[in-house]
């Protein structure tokens, strides 16, 4: 039961993780795979992901607009849509 | 609206349906419910794409009149000598091979809610289960006196579609004496792309640098001030366009006189060149066909968990058309993240999902103000469920510190991922 519950919880999870990401993709391509010029996302390491995220947030990675972007999240979001780009094939 | 639709026609597209199979790779053999997309622009072809990307099962049909899409994000470059309309054209194969959207070329001219049908220019008649709108802005020429003829309109461009406009108001640009001037006219906000005239102002600027020095660019701005990205632009035309360009904003259009390239403003006469007039806008014309438009006489409201209209159940309404949230620009980008909410929206609504209560949607609009060189403004928007709106997230977004060239290779490639992600 609990099982089943936390599951349908990623799937519900997923799904969100999943249109929130659509946006990022109007950049860096369809499911983060980048028909070039910006860099492609999918299938990138999870905490490298997050750690680059948060850091774009805090402002200690210096951008052009992804520090401008990356404060409209929270880290939590942050940290899902970290995991649902290194989800993604390359 | 209410109109009568025969059963042969109705039989007609119903056996068009069929023709999937044709396409078929992808669609299952009973598709559980069918989505039609009005306007394959940046709204309409993300939203085909990404339904048959999340949803295979639900079948997607488009209606588009344009044999391809030509972007307008870039066609200032054109006007600048920078790119050709080929550089941003994209045809609609790949959507059809790879994603199986079926494709109709064609234009809606009708649709009954109440029956769920849209009917086309053509007779046929097509089914839907849901409905999305993506129409674009339609010109209120009517709101500018002597530009209501055809004629006038073939002299007076707006080249604010991109296209044949794009390419005929180049022409005109280099069929223009040296010190001779180029007018543009901007409408009141809300238009279409908001720092795009500013932008068209640095491009016409750029071309005649090179090879008209003493031509000059003259901005008649019918707004208080310049709408978008203002210190950016100002320090454009001062650094790099010293001379060049004009600008006069409050200048309310009163008249057009297109024999003679004259407008009328309310406390001027401007004879020109070149007069390019970018009319007011409203939705496109199938919103107002379709009973979409709420505010206004001119936008769609929608609910923007689903981009569904608020006044009329079943149909979703994407882009331009739509009475933009607080401060969300009428942008490509804009459009492209709508569509996605929308397409999981409906998916969500057709299969009894529920649906995404906080969408997050993000907005890069680049300007060039040279060849290489670009400015930026973002924003992120927040579903605020006590405004039933979406909100600006404070703190985010921004602008461009300066005009820099690394953001003009970012545009660049920006603009080939999006084109990609809508259509590849």
């Amino acid at each position: 039961m609990a099982l089943a519950a936390a599951s349908a919880a990623a799937q519900a999870a997923d799904d969100q993780a999943r249109v929130w990401a659509a946006s990022c993709a109007a950049c860096h391509g369809t499911q983060g795979r980048s028909a070039g010029g910006i860099p492609s996302i999918a299938g990138l390491e999870q905490a490298l992901l997050r750690e680059k995220l948060l850091a774009f947030k805090q402002g200690t990675l210096p951008a052009t607009v992804m520090h401008q972007h990356a404060k409209g999240y929270t880290d939590q979001e942050l940290e899902r849509l970290a995991l649902f780009f290194s989800q993604q094939a390359r | 609206m209410t109109t009568q639709w025969n059963r042969r026609t109705l039989l007609a597209a119903a056996g068009g349906a069929t023709g999937l199979a044709l396409f078929g790779c992808a669609t299952p053999a009973k598709p559980v419910a069918r989505v039609v997309v009005i306007g394959g622009g940046f709204g309409g072809a993300t939203a085909a794409k990404y339904i048959r990307l999340w949803a295979p099962e639900i079948e997607v049909v488009l209606v588009e009149r344009e044999a391809a899409f030509v972007s307008c994000p870039l066609s200032n470059l054109v006007l600048g000598g920078s790119a050709r309309i080929e550089d941003l054209t994209t045809g609609y194969d790949t959507l059809q091979k790879k994603f199986g959207v079926r494709l109709v070329h064609d234009e809606a001219v009708g649709v009954d809610a109440a029956r769920r049908e849209v009917r086309l220019a053509r007779g046929d008649v097509l089914r839907y289960d849901r409905l999305i709108v993506s129409p674009g802005v339609h010109f209120q020429y009517d709101q500018v006196p002597g530009l209501e003829s055809a004629e006038a309109q073939a002299r007076v461009l707006h080249a604010w579609k991109a296209g044949p406009q794009t390419v005929a108001l180049r022409k005109q640009l280099e069929a223009l004496p040296d010190g001779g001037v180029y007018a543009l006219h901007i409408p009141k906000a809300p238009y279409r792309c908001p720092p795009g005239p500013y932008e068209r102002a640095c491009q016409v600027a750029f071309y005649f640098k090179q090879h008209k020095p003493r031509a000059k660019v003259l901005v008649l701005d019918a707004n208080p001030d310049i709408v978008s990205k203002k210190g950016l632009f100002l320090k454009a035309w001062a650094d790099r366009y010293p001379g060049l360009v004009e600008y006069r904003p409050n200048s309310e259009l009163v008249s057009v006189d297109a024999a003679t390239n004259t407008l009328e403003l309310q406390f001027d006469k401007v004879r020109a060149g070149v007069l390019n007039v970018v009319p007011p806008q409203q939705a496109g014309k199938i919103a107002q066909t379709a009973g979409l438009i709420t505010t206004n006489k001119r936008w769609c409201g929608v609910d923007w968990r689903t981009l569904e209209s608020v006044a009329v159940p079943g149909v979703h309404v994407l882009g331009d058309a739509t009475l933009s949230a607080p401060g969300m620009p009428k942008s490509g980008f804009m459009a492209n993240n709508q569509a996605k909410v929308a397409a999981d929206a409906v998916i969500a609504l057709l299969t009894g999902r529920t649906v995404n209560p906080e969408p997050i949607l993000a907005n890069t609009c680049y300007s060039f103000v040279s060849d290489t060189d670009v400015v930026h403004v973002a924003s992120v928007h927040k579903f605020d469920a006590k405004e039933n709106t979406l909100v600006t997230v404070p703190g985010a977004g921004g602008l461009s510190p300066e005009a820099n060239a690394a953001e003009g290779i970012y545009a660049r490639a920006w603009a080939r991922n999006i084109w990609a992600d809508m259509l590849l």
